[in-house]
C-alpha cells in the first residue's frame, strides 16, 4: 500500500544511485576509521580534539533534531490541535536525527564500545557530557517510543498501539523536560573553555542561547521538512492546500517570536559582560553576520510572512534558520573555537569527515523516505481516523 | 582505581548535590591544593634551551629519543607542542639580542590543584593525587578528548593513530619516581637549576625569596600559584606572562567551578517541570472542557428558546383558528336565518 511512484518504478532512480554512492564510499571512509585510527580519517590534533564530526553531526544535529519536542509539546500539552498533522514528521525526523548523532558520536570516540562506560563503570556527574550522555539516551529512546504508534499501526498491532497512545502526554512532558536539559548543556559545555572560546560566543548565558535557539531550529526544520515533504510526497498527504498553509503561516508566528527573544538575550548578555568592544574587531563582523543575517533578519522575514500570509516568504525564512543555527553551532565548536591561535594551528576538517557527515545526513535521508512510504506518517491510517 | 576527591566536591556541590540535596555544601570554603603536595618551578630566567628535560623525559617515560640532539637551537625556529610521543617541550619566546639571552619555556602538564581535564570527564579518569600529580586512567576512558578539549594550557595530547586502545598522554609529573623518593626526570636533569622540584608551598616561597632579591630580573608574580585555582608547576618570568604563551591577569576561579555552575539547574528543571507542564496540560484540558460545556449550554438555550417560540406560534395559531371558526358559525346561522326568513316571506308572497 500506498508505494510511491518511483519505487513502483523500480530501485534504480537518480535518487537512489547518488545515495548508493554516498553511502558506498562512507562506508569505506567509516571502515578506514575504525581500522587506522582517527588520523588516518580526519585533521582532528592535540590542539584541535573536536572537529566537524563533534560540530555537525553532534552539536548541530542536536539542535536541528528539536522539532519532535517542540510540535509534540505545543500538541499535547498546550492544546494547539490544528498542528497534529506536523507531529508525526516531526517526531520520526527527531527519532532519525537523534539516532544520526549516535551514529556520529560512535565514529568520533576513540573506544565507542565503551559508550555505556560512564553508566555501568564509572560515573562522572561533574561533566556537563555525562548529563548529555544521560539526556541522549533518555529521550532517543523516549522518541522511539513516541515513534511507534505509527509503526503498529502499520503492522496492525491495535493493542499496542492503544497502550502506546494512552502515554502520550506522559511521554511529551519526559520528552520537553529532557531536551531542556540537554539542548542547553550542549552549550554549558563550552563553560568549560572560557580562555579558547571567542568572548562574543562564550557567555554565562550560553546554556540559554542553545535552548531558545533549538526551539527556533525545530520551528525552522519543521517548516522545512514539511516543505520537503510535500513536493516529494505530495500524493500521500491529506490535508488540503489550505491547512497547510494555516499550519506554515502559524509557524512563521511562533519562528519569529522565538528569534526576537534569542535576539535580545544574546544582545542582553553582550551588554551585561560589557563586551561591546569585541564587535568592532573581525571576529565582531563575523559575529554581526551570524546575529543581525541569520537572527535578526529571518525574525523579520516571519513577522512580515505571518502578516502577508507569504507562505513561500515563510519557507525561505525556515532554511535561512535552518543555515544559521548551522552557523551558530560551527562558530562556537569550531570556527570562533581557538580564535587566538595562528592559522597553521587551526583546524579544517579533511575531505572524509566532510563524506562522512554527508553519508549520515543521506543515510538519515534514505531511512526517513523508506519509512514514511510505508507508515501513516503524513497521513492518517484509515482505522485510527481521528483518534489520538 | 582510585576513587578521586578535590575537585569534583565542587561539582558534586553544583550537580545540586542529585542524592543529597545539599546544594554548594561547601560553597564557603575555598580548596589551595593538598597542604604537602609537591610541585616544580620552573625559573625562565635560568633556562638556556638546551632542551636535557626533554631528553631525561623521554628516557624515564620509556618514549622514544629526541628527533633533533639536546643543545640544536635550529628546532626553536618553530613552535612545537606536547605530543603524545613528548610530554614536555621547550620553546623560545625572544631571541637572545646584544645584551639580553633568549627567553625559553617549558611545556608540559601544569597538574592544575583543580583539574579542568577532571572535572568535564564523564567517566572521572582524572584523579588529583594528595601528592600532587594529576593522574589519568586509560581503563575507563571512552576517548571522548573533552579533557583535552577543555584544557586552558593546550598540554594533553591524544593518540589519534591508534584505532584499538587510544589514550589521552601527558605530563604525569613522574608520580612513580616521586612515589619512589626520586625527583621528576626533567628536574634531575636541568643543568642550569631552572626545574627546582619541592613541596609547592616551598617553591612559592623560594620563588617570591627570588623576585625579593632581584626585582629588576623578575615580573613580580609567581605564575601557577593562584590562576584557575592554582597548578602544581610554577612558572617565574623576566617578561610579561602573555608572552610567553600564558594567561596574562588569569581569574583565580578554577575552571571547573564555572563549568559546573549550570549543573544546579538540573535538579531544578527534573523536579519542578513535571508538575508545572502537568499544570499547563490541566489548564489546556480545564480551558477546553469549559468551551465545550459554554456551547452546549448555548445550543440548550436556544434550542428551549426555539421551543417557547414554536409553542406560543402554536397557540396564537390555535387561538386564530378557534375565533375563525366561531365567524364561521356566527355567519352560517346568520345566512341560515337570513335564508329562513326569505322563505318565509317568499310562503307569504304566493299565499
Amino acid at each position: 500500500m500506498n508505494e510511491s511512484p518511483s519505487e513502483r518504478t523500480g530501485i534504480i532512480t537518480p535518487f537512489n544511485v547518488i545515495a548508493a554512492v554516498i553511502l558506498a564510499v562512507g562506508a569505506v571512509i567509516i571502515l578506514i576509521r575504525f581500522v587506522k585510527g582517527l588520523g588516518a580519517t580526519t585533521n582532528l590534533t592535540h590542539t584541535n580534539p573536536w572537529g566537524l564530526w563533534i560540530g555537525f553531526d553532534v552539536m548541530t544535529g542536536v539542535a536541528l533534531a528539536a522539532g519532535g519536542y517542540v510540535t509534540s509539546s505545543a500538541v499535547y500539552l498546550f492544546g494547539m490541535k490544528e498542528y497534529k498533522p506536523i507531529v508525526r514528521p516531526a517526531i520520526l525526523t527527531g527519532f532519525l536525527g537523534y539516532f544520526l548523532v549516535v551514529v556520529g558520536l560512535i565514529v568520533d570516540l576513540g573506544r565507542p564500545w565503551r559508550l555505556p562506560y560512564p553508566f555501568v563503570v564509572q560515573a562522572g556527574p561533574t561533566s556537563a557530557l555525562f548529563e548529555i550522555a544521560l539526556c541522549v539516551a533518555l529521550y532517543l529512546t523516549t522518541l522511539f517510543v513516541e515513534f511507534t504508534p505509527a509503526a503498529f499501526e502499520w503492522l496492525g498491532w491495535k493493542r499496542w498501539r492503544k497502550v502506546v497512545v494512552s502515554m502520550t502526554v506522559a511521554l511529551t512532558i519526559f520528552g520537553l523536560l529532557l531536551s531542556t536539559l540537554h539542548q542547553s548543556t550542549l552549550g554549558a559545555m563550552y563553560l568549560a573553555t572560557p580562555t579558547k572560546l571567542h568572548p562574543l560566543w562564550h557567555s554565562p548565558y550560553i546554556p540559554v542561547h542553545f535552548f531558545v535557539s533549538s526551539i527556533a531550529a525545530g520551528i525552522s526544520m519543521v517548516i522545512f521538512e514539511s516543505m520537503l515533504s510535500h513536493r516529494v510526497f505530495g500524493h500521500l498527504v491529506e490535508i488540503s492546500h489550505v491547512q497547510f498553509d494555516n499550519i506554515t503561516v502559524g509557524l512563521a508566528k511562533a519562528g519569529s517570536v522565538v528569534l526576537a527573544v534569542y535576539f535580545a538575550i544574546k544582545v542582553t548578555g553582550i551588554s551585561l559582560e560589557d563586551k561591546w568592544h569585541y564587535l568592532s574587531t573581525p571576529m565582531g563582523h563575523w559575529y554581526l553576520l551570524e546575529l543581525l543575517g541569520f537572527v535578526l533578519l529571518p525574525c523579520i522575514l516571519f513577522a512580515v510572512g505571518f502578516r502577508e500570509k507569504k507562505t513561500g516568504l515563510i519557507r525561505f525564512a525556515g532554511a535561512w534558520t535552518v543555515i544559521g543555527i548551522i552557523l551558530n553551532r560551527l562558530n562556537v565548536s569550531i570556527i570562533a573555537f581557538n580564535w587566538q591561535l595562528p592559522p597553521d594551528e587551526r583546524y579544517v576538517p579533511h575531505w572524509m569527515e566532510i563524506w562522512v557527515t554527508i553519508t549520515i545526513v543521506t543515510f538519515g535521508v534514505v531511512v526517513f523516505k523508506w519509512i514514511v512510504n510505508r507508515m501513516p506518517i503524513l497521513y492518517e491510517h484509515p482505522d485510527y481516523r481521528g483518534m489520538h | 582505581m582510585k576513587i578521586s576527591r578535590r575537585g569534583f566536591l565542587h561539582g558534586m556541590a553544583a550537580a545540586g548535590a542529585l542524592a543529597t540535596g545539599t546544594a554548594k555544601a561547601a560553597g564557603h570554603r575555598k580548596f589551595d591544593g593538598y597542604p604537602g603536595s609537591f610541585g616544580l618551578l620552573h625559573d625562565t630566567t635560568l633556562c638556556v634551551g638546551c632542551r636535557s628535560c626533554e631528553a631525561a623525559c623521554r628516557e624515564v617515560n620509556n618514549l622514544p629519543p629526541v628527533e633533533v640532539p639536546v643543545g640544536d637551537k635550529d628546532i626553536f625556529r618553530k613552535k612545537r607542542r606536547t605530543t603524545e610521543k613528548a610530554y614536555t617541550v621547550v620553546n623560545e619566546y625572544r631571541k637572545a639580542t646584544e645584551t639580553t639571552p633568549a627567553v625559553y619555556r617549558k611545556h608540559q602538564c601544569m597538574h592544575c590543584n583543580e583539574p579542568c581535564c577532571a572535572s568535564v570527564c564523564f567517566v572521572k579518569a582524572f584523579t588529583k593525587t594528595p601528592e600532587g600529580p594529576v593522574l589519568y586512567d586509560p581503563d575507563v576512558c571512552v576517548g571522548c578528548r573533552y579533557c583535552v578539549m577543555a584544557c586552558p594550557y593546550y598540554a594533553l595530547a591524544y593518540e589519534y593513530d591508534d584505532p584499538v586502545t587510544p589514550r589521552v598522554v601527558r605530563c604525569t609529573m613522574c608520580y612513580p619516581r616521586i612515589k619512589k623518593g626520586l625527583n621528576p626526570g626533567c628536574s634531575d636533569a636541568c643543568p642550569t637549576g631552572a626545574i627546582v622540584f619541592g613541596k609547592r608551598k616551598d617553591l612559592i616561597k623560594l620563588a617570591r625569596d627570588r623576585i625579593a632579591r632581584f626585582p629588576d630580573r623578575y615580573v613580580d608574580h609567581v605564575f601557577g600559584e593562584h590562576e584557575f585555582g592554582g597548578t602544581s608547576w610554577l612558572t617565574l618570568a623576566g617578561m610579561p606572562f602573555g608572552q610567553l604563551g600564558l594567561h596574562d591577569g588569569a581569574t583565580h576561579t578554577p575552571i571547573p567551578e564555572m563549568a559546573t555552575s549550570y549543573l544546579s539547574v538540573v535538579p531544578l528543571i527534573v523536579t519542578i517541570y513535571p508538575g508545572l507542564l502537568l499544570g499547563m496540560y490541566a489548564f489546556t484540558k480545564r480551558k477546553e472542557a469549559l468551551a465545550l460545556k459554554e456551547k452546549n449550554k448555548a445550543v440548550a438555550d436556544t434550542l428551549a428558546k426555539a421551543d417557547e417560540e414554536t409553542k406560543k406560534k402554536l397557540a396564537d395559531a390555535a387561538a386564530r383558528a378557534a375565533k375563525d371558526k366561531e365567524r364561521a358559525v356566527n355567519q352560517a346561522v346568520k345566512k341560515a336565518g337570513a335564508e329562513a326568513k326569505k322563505a318565509a316571506e317568499k310562503k307569504e308572497d304566493e299565499k
